[in-house]
């Protein structure tokens, strides 16, 4: 732990032990000290990634919100789509705190008329192909998830893996309503 | 031994595209060798099967389909073309500092460093997904390749 011992305001305040082991919860105790640490590269590479997973949270948040709005969904469907939108919001909303916690800017979002042309919206004709279309967006958000947990610092394992455990549940859902059968073997993710 | 060797393609593709990957000992030997290989032109590079590379485009969907997509950009930059191309260059998209600086070609080794531990290959990348089984790496790069090459640069197959 180089510098740590000369520097008043290094996180040794912070934590009990060496290394990064804030928790979340710890992280948002301390809003507003600035961390000039030896570990300063390794926040500014987790704030990198958890920017990336807000980009992917406002996609999910617009898709859902260009499915709900497209009239192709029956009123049942739509309703389970405005839940799965609910958890990404919540998603988002977790990651933009833990991104201002330190002390990073979060990633804003596109509009949706650019979220549309992104996901080829144009394309979809009824309700099977937006089911399909958020079925793979969401089997791609759990992955993602579950691959981006190793370069993440521990403080944020946890969360990451909840957030890859409700995309699972999503996937699962949309799946079964589009009559796919399950999977045979374990692992189905990651 | 030609036989044998398409069972065990089509094994590989059938293992590809239930997202499991329990035994290593499964990839075929003819991508290994295209690996080893496809640096120099002396060889016929066609050494890795339409199979895998189906197998490649699957798994793309799942596991990098969250963020990326061929022609549009999303979370990450699109891709169509992306072997062979300088890294941080499709002009659209707002890459990290550390990746538009990041001075290095895509090719099969790049690639390969870089899906195995981005952050590790290009400090501060905004990219952390990692595809840690080198087999799965392989048949993603060959798909890559795919969409980067012209017909005849593939062989005749
Ligand atoms: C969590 C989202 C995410 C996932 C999943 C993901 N990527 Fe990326 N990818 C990104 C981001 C963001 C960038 C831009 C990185 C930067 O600017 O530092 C990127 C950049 C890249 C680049 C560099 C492209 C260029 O133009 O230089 C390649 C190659 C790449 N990704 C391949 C893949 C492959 C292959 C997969 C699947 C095995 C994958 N990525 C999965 C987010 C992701």
């Amino acid at each position: 732990m180089p510098d740590i011992t000369r520097n008043p305001f290094s996180r040794r305040h912070l934590l009990t032990g060496a290394g990064r082991t804030l928790s979340l919860a710890a992280v948002s105790l301390i809003v507003g000290s600035k961390m000039k640490t030896a570990s300063a590269a390794d926040v500014s590479q987790d704030v990198k990634i958890l920017n990336a997973a807000i980009s992917l949270e406002h996609e999910g948040i617009a898709a859902y919100q260009i499915a709900a709005t497209s009239g192709l969904l029956q009123p049942a469907v739509v309703e389970i789509g405005v839940a799965f939108q609910g958890h990404h919001k919540g998603h988002r909303d977790l990651l933009v705190k833990a991104v201002e916690t330190l002390g990073g800017k979060p990633s804003a979002e596109k509009s949706l008329d650019e979220y549309a042309k992104d996901l080829n919206a144009a394309s979809l004709k009824n309700q099977t192909d937006v089911l399909r279309l958020a079925l793979g967006l969401e089997r791609g958000a759990a992955n993602a998830y579950l691959g981006l947990i190793p370069s993440l610092g521990p403080d944020f394992h946890q969360v990451a893996a909840q957030m890859a455990g409700d995309e699972a549940f999503h996937a699962a859902i949309l799946a079964n309503a589009l009559g796919e059968p399950i999977p045979k073997d374990a692992l189905i993710f990651g | 031994m030609k036989r044998q060797l398409n069972i065990m393609l089509c094994c590989c593709a059938a293992l590809l595209s239930s997202s499991v990957f329990a035994n290593d000992a499964k990839i075929p030997t003819a991508a290994t060798a295209t690996q080893l290989i496809s640096e120099g032109d002396s060889v016929a590079p066609n050494a890795v099967s339409d199979d895998q590379i189906a197998a490649g485009g699957r798994l793309y969907k799942q596991r990098c389909g969250g963020c990326h997509s061929l022609d549009r950009n999303r979370i990450g930059p699109r891709h169509r073309g992306v072997y062979g191309r300088k890294a941080g260059s499709v002009g659209d998209f707002s890459y990290s500092e550390a990746l538009q600086n990041f001075d290095v070609v895509w090719t099969e080794s790049t690639l390969d460093k870089w899906l195995e531990n981005p952050t590790a290959f290009a400090n501060g990348t905004s990219m952390g997904f990692r595809l840690r089984k080198a087999e799965e790496r392989k048949v993603v790069i060959a798909y890559l390749k795919s969409l980067s090459d012209t017909a005849e640069s593939r062989g005749k197959k």
